[in-house]
């Protein structure tokens, strides 16, 4: 049954999930990169996340969608190792990850931008960047190593297309809120993970850099996959993508935006009752 | 209000090194002069000076001493201005060095024909703990073992600069695996500190207790009292600092550097971008062990006696005053405001008659709390900052990358 398909409730979504989890199923590994099952994670007595099966494709550009609080952020600190589910596995390219370090799990080709833009401040937005290159992560290297001139080269060409170029030696701390959102996006890409974790891209930008964000992430698309979390439904209208929707820590619906913006449920979660 | 304010600026400044104004990547300018002059004033005018007559042995021998202070706050900075991590320690690792170099000075010193029963010269200051007259050494009255490796120069040497950085390593280890940051880190290394002064203090520890570690005759078969060998120590502590200047000069630099910073200013997103941060927490704090040790080996001939005094908690801090007076963040304002506050107080614990007081040697202790407590409030981009800001060059918001 293809997944698109409207008349498929979320339900029987599940049980598709569940008969491909990766303890069972060899094949999951062919169509899934990231499977995520029975993860809760309890903060103090709270469930933040109650997941129970969600699997994100190759090269798929999916959004995460939900309420404030519906445990989207909590998602991606579980997969990206800044928070260890309380039970449950988290797979990855055929790996159990669950218990794994951010840093190894980072070297995995899980790359992350976080909700607040984090730069380093005392840092130039040239420097921002060179941090980000990969294949840098050995002390020796550090030491005794410089930036090629094709990294170099590819720095500029990001930062050219982010029009950052004019602050290439600007203190991260001086720049604005917009220009750190984009420079946290710049270096996510210049790093070149295989899957990408975006939580908000188009917070606090306007309407033109919000196209151009769009227009970045889909073009990441062809050769990397992604998870978007975000709030702003005209960017994720310009997306145009597989859509989970969240609420109150559980997989609520699942669908093209347009058929979730019909189901009853999430219009009640997102209106209130 | 003002004094809870105060307290929490001073609170804020050990703990946000660097975050302030002043940065690594600043005043290229002045920052970059300022160690090639003094370089040069130590190479050339110091030593013309004393030849000339102008100023006396004792003077150059004492800015020999301040020079390895100047290596231990190059090493400060690199761990607290550039990485964020407020070491206490620093004197510690210095003592270490220190010791290293005067075991072996002692082995090589004071009166001889006091032999254990194995043949070693028993070192006079350790026949002083020793419960015996001078002159008869029973049978069980042994130069200890850790006390062997250090008959030769360069096997101490080796040893000095070893010894810190195995300490270093292990404190950095275990602290930086825990994830102990910020103050925690700072008062276990003050702690550490501590306890490491109760146990040089001890009598039965071998390590000659209280009295420190006396009676230095000779450094590789030279003299200590010979002029000559004096302003030969003074050069080679002073190419020693050139030397550490450059090597942490090279680390900030390069990538490690730029790491370094990046710890400092959100080590918790280092780690999403796939860097092991404690990997170069500990090589920083390693090496800053490492030099204080130097340090250490380089201060113990020149001064003529080690006691624990060297590394009471009190000079650990001292360290971290003369960085901060000198400028964080900037390895020449580590060597310039060590060099700065060595050399008031130098001048400020002189007796002297003035108009209507005596100025006694205690009030130092006015000054250097003054003095501290002014950079913080005041200029918190030390005294290279100073200067720039008094010339006006505000180049700090654009940096030049080469």
């Amino acid at each position: 049954m293809e997944r698109t398909d409207n008349s498929m409730d979320q339900a029987q979504r599940t049980a598709e999930y569940k008969e491909y989890s990766p303890r069972e199923s060899r094949l999951s590994e062919e169509r899934y990169l990231l499977f995520l099952e029975d993860i809760t994670a309890v903060f103090d007595g709270f469930k933040a996340l109650d997941v129970e099966a969600l699997g994100i494709e190759h090269n798929e550009l999916r959004v995460i969608i939900g309420p404030n609080g519906a445990g989207k952020t909590t998602l991606c600190d579980v997969v990206s190792g800044k928070t260890r589910p309380t039970t449950g596995y988290v797979f990855y390219d055929g790996a159990d990850i669950t218990n794994q370090t951010e840093e190894e799990i980072a070297l995995r080709g899980i790359g992350r931008k976080f909700q607040t833009p984090t730069v380093f401040d005392s840092l130039t937005t040239y420097e921002n960047m060179e941090l980000a290159l990969p294949g840098h992560y050995r002390l020796w290297s550090n030491l005794f190593g410089s930036t090629t001139k094709d990294q170099e080269e590819r720095i500029l060409e990001i930062l050219e297309r982010v029009g950052l170029i004019d602050e290439l030696h600007r203190e991260a701390k001086y720049l604005s809120h917009g220009q750190r959102q984009w420079l946290a996006i710049s270096t996510l890409i210049l790093s070149d993970p295989k899957l990408l974790l975006v939580d908000e891209p188009a917070a606090g930008l306007t309407d033109a850099e919000t196209a151009l964000t769009a227009e970045l992430l889909l073009e990441l698309k062809d050769d990397h996959t992604l998870i978007v979390i975000e709030h702003d439904m005209d960017f994720v209208r310009q997306l145009d993508s597989f859509v989970t929707v969240l609420n109150e820590g559980a997989i609520m619906a699942e669908g093209m935006m347009r058929d979730v913006q019909q189901n009853e449920e999430v219009i009640e979660a997102y209106l209130g009752r | 209000m003002f004094r809870i304010g105060a307290l929490k600026q001073v609170g804020d400044f050990l703990q946000d090194a660097g975050r302030s104004k002043q940065s690594s990547t600043v005043n290229r300018g002045i920052s970059f002069f300022v160690p090639w002059v003094l370089f040069f004033v130590g190479l050339v005018v110091i030593p013309l000076l004393y030849y000339t007559g102008l100023i006396t042995i004792g003077t150059v021998n004492m800015l020999g001493r301040y020079m390895a202070f100047a290596i231990v706050a190059v090493g400060l900075d690199l761990i607290w201005g550039y990485t964020g991590i407020l070491s206490l320690c620093q004197a510690f690792f210095f003592s270490l060095g220190g010791y290293a170099m005067g075991m072996y000075l002692a082995h090589h010193g004071g009166p001889e024909g006091i032999i254990d029963a194995n043949g070693w010269k028993i070192p006079a200051c350790l026949y002083v703990v020793y419960p015996y007259k001078v002159g008869e050494a029973p049978a069980d009255a042994l130069v200890p073992w850790f006390w062997k490796p250090f008959y030769t120069l360069p096997v101490t040497t080796v040893l000095g600069l070893l010894v810190p950085g195995l300490a270093a390593l292990a404190i950095g280890y275990f602290g930086f695996r825990s994830r102990v940051r910020g103050v925690y880190f700072a008062i276990l290394t003050q702690a550490i500190t501590v306890a490491g002064w109760l146990v040089f203090c001890m009598n039965n520890m071998k390590l000659c207790g209280t009295n420190g570690l006396t009676r230095f005759d000779r450094i590789a078969g030279f003299k200590l009292t010979n002029p000559s060998v004096k302003v030969s120590l003074y050069v080679i502590t002073l190419l020693a600092l050139v030397g550490v200047y450059l090597l942490c000069k090279h680390v900030v630099k390069s990538r490690v550097g730029r790491i370094l910073i990046a710890i400092r200013d959100d080590e918790p997103t280092l780690r999403f971008s796939g860097y092991k941060p404690y990997i170069y927490k500990l090589f920083a704090f390693c090496l800053a062990g490492m030099i204080a040790g130097l340090g250490g080996m380089l201060y113990a001939p020149q001064m003529g006696i080690f006691t624990p005094t060297n590394m009471e908690a009190s000079a650990s801090i001292l360290v971290v005053v003369w960085v901060a007076v000198g400028g964080r963040g900037a390895l020449s304002g580590a060597i310039l405001g060590a060099l700065a506050v060595n050399l008031l107080y130098n001048f400020f614990t002189s007796e002297k008659n003035l108009w209507l007081l005596t100025w006694k040697a205690e009030y130092w202790q006015f000054v250097l709390g003054g003095l501290f407590i002014g950079v913080v409030l005041l200029f918190p981009g030390g005294l290279i900052d100073l200067w720039r800001r008094l010339v006006g060059t505000q180049d700090n918001d654009i940096t030049t990358y080469t």
